[in-house]
This record gives C-alpha cells, structure tokens and sequence, in this order.
C-alpha cells in the first residue's frame, strides 16, 4: 500500500486535485481510500456527491468508544473509500489534535490493514503545517510519499518551500520522502518553466502540470470530479495522466529547503514580476 | 440529589484534605478567650516596657548572628565550594547557576539573580502558575467552589494536600474536602471545553448554592483558547452569584510566582471590596488584614488567638481560616499586615492605592519576632490602651514559653540552619533559630524575585524579562466610593521617622550572616555539595528533597506543609517548633543512618562526556 499525503498553500487546490486524481487511480483499478484531514470535511465531496457524511470526531462523540469502521468510512464514486477526520468549528479547541485523534482511531479500526487490501490511501491535508497535529499524516511513518500542490504565485511557492522544510524535518524519523511538486495553474506567465525550475531547485521534480479550466468549477457545483462528470474532456485527461504519473513515481526525495532571497531570485529570473 | 457542606471531623484530627475542624466547639472556646482580658506575669513592670517599647526602632533588620566557626571559610574556599557546586554543569549553564549564587553580606546585599528560568535537568523544587494561582492562594477559601478547568489529574493532585486549615464560622460553608474538576478530555481539546464547563459551574451551583465559584485554567485550557473569563461572565449573569476565572495556566512565568500574582489580581478585581460589613459588627478601629498567611498547620489559629488578646480585630486573612465575605469585606480594615510577602504583595499595594490601607511587613514566625510584629501594629494605631493592651499580652505569652524556651536553647545555641523553601518561608523561619541561638548560615527561595532578597529598595532596578510580562499586569486607581486615606503622607513620615515604614520589606540578605551562603531555586546537586561541606544541623525545606537530606544523615524539617506537624508560628507556635528542632538536631539517630548509595552505586547517570 502506498501511503501519500497532499500539502499546499489553502486554496491552492488539493482537495479538488486529490479527488480527481483519486477518481483516476481507481478508474486505473486501484483500490484508494482518501482520508480528509481538515475540519471542514470537504476534501471527499466530489467523490462521494455531497457533504453528506458523519466525520470520525463526530461519531467518536456521538458512539464513544464503540465505533466500527463502517461507521466513518464511506464507499464513494468507483470503489473509492471515503474517510472524513472533521474537527472543531473554526476558533475553538483544537484542530491539529483532532486529526492525531483521528488517526489514531482509524489505524485501531483496521482502516489500513491488509485485509482492506488497499492500494493507496490519500491524505488530504488543509492548508500549511501550522502545528504538530497537521503534521501527523507524515509524522511515524503514516505517510511516506507527499506531493505538494503549487501554482506559480509566489506565496504558493513560499507555502512550498515552507512545508518542504516539515518534510526534511520527518524525514528521518518517520521515513517521510517528497514525491514532486503538482502544478496547479493559475496562468500565471512562465508557470510551466518557473515551477519546473523551482522543483528541480528543491532537489524533486514537478510531477505533472494541471491546466487551469472551467469545467473544473461546472464538475465541482454538481458535486463530482471531472472524471465522472464529463469523462470525455481534456481535463479529465489531465486527472487521468497525473494519476498515472504518480503511479508510475520512482523520485522520492528528502528536499532541500530554499532561502527566501533565491526563491525571490528566481521569480525575477523567469520574468515573473515583469 | 442536594450535597451537603461536609461535617467537619472532631477538633484535634486533621482532617480529609483541608483538615477542618469543628466549627461548633471551637467557636465557643474562641469566645471564652475573647472576653478573658489578658494579665500580666507576676512582677511585670508596664512603664519600663512601654518606654522599651517605644524607643525601638521596629523596621531596623535584626542583626544577624555570627557565623560559627564550623561554617565560616575564607575567600578561596568559599570561592572552592561554590565551584564545587557548579562544576557538573556544562559552562553556560554554570554561569547562570553563578549569579543566583552568592556570598552574603547584610550591610549591602549583593545582587542575585532570582526569578529567572529552570534549567532544564535541574532537579529544582520549583511548581507552577497553576499551583501557585490554585493552590497557594486560592485554593484555601472555603466556601468558594473552586473549579480547575482541566484534565482530572491537575485537580486531583492539586487538592489542598498542603493541610490548609479552616474552622469555618456559623453558617459558612467548607467545601475544601471537595474536588471539584471539569474533568477534560480529548473531546474537549479537540472541540473546546467551553459548554463543559459552563455545565460545570451550573452543577455545582445547584449542587451546593456557594457564595462564589472561582475556576483555574490548566495548561491545555491556554492552548485551546477556551475563554474562562467569557464563559465565567455568562454564568454570572445566569445564576446570579459571583463567578470568575483565571488564566493561570501551569506553563506561564517561570515558577508558581506568576500564579500568585494572577491569583492577587483576581481576588482584588473580583471579591475585594464588593460587599459591606455588617455595621453593628464594626466595634473597634483596631481591623486588619492579614496578608500571606495560608494557615498550614493551624498557623493561623494561633495569630488569631494573639490578636484577639491584643484586641485587634483580623477582618480577612489572605488565605488561611477565611472565608468569602471576610476577603469581600476586607476593604474596609485599617492595616495590611504582610507575611508572606512573595505571593500577596501585590494585593497590599493595590489596596493601599485603592483603599487607602497601608500595610506593613511583618512576620509571626519566632517569639521575638512575633513580639516585635504586634508592637509593629500597636505603633500604626498609636492607642495608648492598646499599645499597654499588647505589652502585656507579649509579657504574659512569653512567660509561659520562656523557661522552656530557655532550657531548649541552651541544648541548641550555636548548631546550625539551612533554609531553601518559599519565597518568603526562607526568611521567616530563621526566627525561630534565632530564638534557640541557631545561625543560618546558608539560605534560599524556590520562587521569590529579587527584593525579597535584597529589599524593596531593589525594586526599580529589576529587569521585566519576556516571562513575566505575560502575566496582566493592571490599572488601579482610587476607588470613587470606598477610597479612604487611613494616614496622611505626613502621618506616615512620621510613622517611619519614628522607627516604623510602611510599604516597605528590607529582604533576607540584611538579617543573615555575613559569609553566609544565599542560593536562589537550588538544585538537588548544589544542595549535597553544601551539606556534604558545611555539615548543619538542620535542613528546612520541602517534600520533594526532605528523604535525600535525610539519607545524608541531616535531619530535615519540612516546611511547606509541616508534614503532621503545626502550628509553629506565635507564642505557642514558636515553643512547637523549637521543642520539635530540639528532637531534630539533639538526636543520636541521624550518626546511624547509613545511605544506600555509601557502598556500591545502585545505578548510574549516563556519562554524557564521552
Ligand atoms: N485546475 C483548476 N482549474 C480551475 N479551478 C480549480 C482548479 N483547481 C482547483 N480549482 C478551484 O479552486 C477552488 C479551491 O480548491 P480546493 O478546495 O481544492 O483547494 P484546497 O487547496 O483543498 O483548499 P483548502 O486549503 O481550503 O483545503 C475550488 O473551488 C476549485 O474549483
Ligand atoms: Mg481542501
């Protein structure tokens, strides 16, 4: 089983691209369980065709100890699995230890075990690593390949570069490698070149570069992943390819963090600030 | 189902933690000695005392007794032993240790380090600001509920195990042999423990229907952001008692000082001075606070017992033997007495600039000491009554100690003392080792800051570091209503001309030896390197180190909560303790004990050199 965990600047686009990449792993055959690891519960909407689902904190309230996995596992579009971690309303407690909580509880209820004879599990992960608890997926060995989404923005970079020095910093304990950086276009002049350079720079590569379009909005508002809203587009294309990318993967690396200066620099040398 | 104040157990057994004690049969025999008027011992002579009396200068420090030749050392080796003392620790580590390290000398005390951080791996004696906000100075008032906002195991071990002791008057509920918790757990770390506390507080009021409910935040609590204050606000607007929180959770400051102050702020903000007393019960000007006084042991008894001999009248003690409407009341007594002024001195200054109440430092702990506090009063009030009143209370409690104390003393001159507990204790209890002729020749604090070292005269000098300035720190100003200037500045001038300052502590430093080793927040390392050179009889200190000194072959005497012991502090007090340092340091016993680590090491630190 292979364990992937999905960072990035908030808003940059990982929910969206995890579930659409998902949708193309299983179309590919595999079995995927993807696991939300964000308050909001909305990194399994388009698979499973609404927010409909009680997340693990939720039901650990509600059941106590007595929980089954089916209770916070859902089957969602093509065999998919569908777990979400949930978590507080926004300004109260405490998010990062809700996810360890929520972890933990699965890894108890078998949810990685062989038996579930899983292929992959995704964690979806919001926003930067703001504390230990958003670490945790690439803490111990949970997860050990993390694909971080960027766009050519310079603070989705900097979020990058950020999150790339949690990785270095699990990396020896937990094992944890980057398996590339995901481009998600915000058509941004020079994107393709930037970010390519900018991965390479980080020691990994950029593992596919997702064109910005539309019909991502038109899939999402219907509340499915291009894949299963319009099989036939050249986005879903898009999905299908990088999930092959990260399929056929074999560059996990430890990155090397950049300075801010020569992340600056090399903005102004792909002409970005004009 | 309705809880009932717990009955209390018969007068002379301590207690379920909190030990109290019944209120019924000590009431009246309180009562009995209230209207006994004090006589004086055959052959007393008043005129002679009075004019002793008030030729003394009472704010003058006491002059230290000599070191005795087996603890004196010259320059290099007090310069050896010091080294001695650090040389484990790696240099930076040894260089702070160093500056809260010092060689005493009363008539200008050397600057210490002191309230600074912990460092790591030292075994220090230190709490925390939970401890220190809770336990300490919150925690003995009986008939608040006090509510820690927290995991199970803060409350539980942070239940009044100090032996807080309360005789809770008529009608006054004791609810100090309740734990009260809201008993956190992941659930509320992750989704915030707000609700859960609200329904706390709600429980308990329909439980008990206290006077006030106070709730203590634990570490997590900070980390999570629940808003005690907001949640405390809600349910005093719902249930129409008093209800407040504090933010004293156990990680800020760097030891339980930061708590005390936390605690000094909200019991000024949100109980001092919000009821009226009774009119009919006000009968003499002679009302005081007594401020630092936590009543382990039954300390507090005794003070009581003394002051109202005297005829002063205690309106609130700033903990020990109170209760909710005393400290409510408290704004309108006319003197702040200090004990320990380390954990309440806040409180005393914002009272004086709010109320017009000054205060003085004083300490009950030693006969001649306890003697010169109550002259201290009697010089504030300047009655002629009750200053003849307290002369011969003095004569006649010395009286019945001072053969005792006389032959004790004789078995005990010139064996030695080393104090390192408190932030104030360190200091008080050399008094009574002064009394049996017994120097201190090394001393310390756990928690205090540097004026308690060196005197208030320090006070504009100390640096406020990142530490303590997340501690609130706030705005007070006279009170519109209740603000009534007791004495005028020219009074008080006066006051001091004469041998009396108020507002005013000179420290430690002045009253010990000169020589005489000062170490701030000791460690368990330099603590065996200076018994192991100096040898003293006696150490005091607390629970966390009392076995090790023991071991050593030293008898210990522990001072943060007596251990079964108490009260020491007053007349009678003070005959406890010496008759208890008489068994201590007299004894054959201690040349037998054999430590088990004098033959083959039982285990081994790692070597972290190689
Ligand atoms: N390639 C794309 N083309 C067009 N729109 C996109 C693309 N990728 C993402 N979006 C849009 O961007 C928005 C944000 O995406 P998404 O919620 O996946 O971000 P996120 O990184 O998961 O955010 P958060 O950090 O809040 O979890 C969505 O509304 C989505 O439709
Ligand atoms: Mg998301």
């Amino acid at each position: 089983m292979r364990k992937v965990a999905i960072y990035g600047k908030g808003g940059i686009g990982k929910s969206t691209t995890t579930q659409n990449t998902v949708a193309g792993l299983s179309e590919m055959g595999k079995r995927v369980m993807v696991v939300g690891c964000d308050p909001k519960a909305d990194s399994t909407r388009l698979l499973l065709g609404g927010l409909a689902q009680r997340s693990v904190l939720d039901t650990l309230r509600s059941e106590g100890e007595d929980i089954e996995l089916a209770d916070v596992r859902s089957p969602g579009f093509s065999n998919t699995l569908c777990v979400e971690s949930g978590g507080p309303e926004p300004g109260v407690g405490c998010a990062g230890r809700g996810i360890i909580t929520s972890i933990n509880l699965l890894e108890q209820l078998g949810a990685y075990d062989a038996s579930e004879s899983l292929d992959y599990v995704f964690y979806d992960v919001l926003g930067d690593v703001v504390c230990g608890g958003f670490a945790m997926p690439i803490r111990e060995g949970k997860a050990k390949e993390v694909y971080i989404v960027a766009s050519g923005e310079m603070m989705a970079m900097y979020a990058a570069n950020n999150i790339c020095k949690g990785v270095r910093k699990f990396a020896d304990a937990g094992g944890v490698r980057l398996g590339g950086i995901i481009c998600n276009s915000r058509n941004v002049d020079n994107e393709h070149g930037l970010i390519d350079h900018f991965a390479r720079k980080l020691g990994t590569q950029m593992i596919y570069f997702v064109p910005r379009d539309n019909d991502v909005q038109r899939a999402e508002i219907k509340r499915k992943t291009v894949i299963d809203w319009a099989p036939d587009c050249p986005q879903a294309d898009h999905y299908r390819n990088l999930a092959k990318a990260i399929d056929g993967n074999d560059m996990f690396v430890i990155p090397q963090p950049m300075h801010t200066d020569e992340l600056e620099g090399l903005l102004l040398e792909h002409g970005v600030l004009g | 189902m309705t809880l009932e104040p717990v009955p209390a157990p018969p007068p002379d057994v301590d207690g379920p933690p909190g030990g109290s004690t019944a209120a019924g049969s000590v009431a009246a025999g309180l009562a009995v000695e209230r209207v006994a008027e004090p006589a004086a011992p055959e052959g007393f002579d008043l005129e002679a005392a009075l004019a002793a009396a008030a030729a003394s200068d009472l704010s003058a420090p006491a002059e230290p007794l000599p070191l005795p030749a087996s603890a004196r050392r010259d320059g290099p080796a007090l310069n050896g032993l010091i080294d001695r003392m650090v040389e484990v620790y790696p240099p930076k580590v040894a260089r702070k240790r160093r500056r809260q390290l010092r060689v005493n000398d009363p008539e200008s005390p050397p600057e210490i380090a002191a309230n600074t951080r912990t460092v790591p791996g030292i075994i220090t004696q230190r709490g925390c600001c939970y401890a220190g906000c809770k336990g300490v100075v919150l925690g003995p008032i009986p008939d608040i509920v006090h509510i820690v906002h927290g995991p199970i195991g803060c409350s539980y071990y942070s239940w009044m195990t100090r032996r807080n002791q309360v005789r809770p008057g008529p009608g006054v509920a004791n609810y100090l042999p309740y734990c009260f918790s809201t008993d956190m757990t992941e659930d509320e770390i992750i989704f915030g423990g707000e609700k859960k506390l609200a329904e706390a507080i709600r429980e308990a009021h329909e439980l008990l229907h206290p006077r006030a409910i106070a709730v203590f935040s634990t570490c997590p609590v900070g980390l999570i952001g629940d808003d005690v204050h907001a949640v405390a606000r809600k349910m005093r607007k719902e249930l129409g008692i008093n209800v407040f929180g504090f933010s004293c959770e156990g990680y800020k400051g760097v030891s339980q000082s930061a708590g005390h102050h936390i605690a000094n702020n909200g019991l000024f903000q949100h109980v001092v001075g919000t009821e009226e007393p009774d009119l009919p019960a006000v009968t003499t000007p002679f009302r005081i606070n007594v401020l630092g006084e936590y009543n382990i042991g039954g300390d507090a008894f005794e003070i009581e017992r003394v002051l109202t001999r005297c005829g002063i009248e205690v309106v609130a003690t700033f903990s020990g033997n109170t209760n909710y409407t005393e400290i409510a009341t408290s704004h309108t007594a006319n003197l702040n007495v200090v004990m320990c002024h380390r954990s309440i001195n806040y409180l005393a200054e914002m009272m004086e600039t709010s109320y017009g109440i000054p205060w003085i430092k004083v300490n009950f702990l030693g006969a001649g000491s306890m003697a010169k506090s109550l002259r201290k009063i009697a010089r504030y009030f300047g009655d002629a009554d009750l200053t003849a009143r307290v002369e011969v209370v003095i004569a006649d409690e010395l009286s019945q100690i001072s053969a005792e104390k006389d032959e004790i003393r004789a078995r005990c001159e010139g064996k030695t003392a080393m104090l390192y507990v408190g932030g104030s204790r360190a200091h008080h209890y050399q008094e009574l080792f002064r009394d049996l002729g017994m120097p201190t020749i090394s001393a310390g604090y756990e928690f205090a800051h540097r004026d308690d070292y060196e005197g208030r005269e320090v006070l504009g000098d100390i640096r406020i570091d990142a530490d303590s300035r997340n501690i609130e720190e706030i705005e007070v100003h006279p009170d519109p209503l209740n603000y009534r200037r007791r004495r005028s500045g020219a009074e008080l001038a006066e006051l001091a001309e004469g041998g009396l300052r108020t507002k005013d502590y000179d420290g430690m430093m002045r009253e010990m030896p000169a020589e005489s080793l000062i170490v701030d927040d000791i460690s368990h390392r330099e603590l065996e390197v200076l018994i192991e050179e100096l040898r003293p009889d006696v150490v005091c200190s607390g629970i966390k180190d009392r076995y090790v000194i023991e071991k050593m072959g030293v008898p210990s005497k522990q001072l943060h909560n007596y251990d079964y012991g108490g009260p020491y502090a007053g007349f009678r007090g003070a005959i406890t303790f010496y008759r208890e340092i008489d068994r201590l340091v007299n004894a054959e016993v201690w040349r037998f004990v054999k430590p088990p680590w004098d033959g083959e090491p039982l285990a081994s630190a790692l070597d972290t050199t190689a």
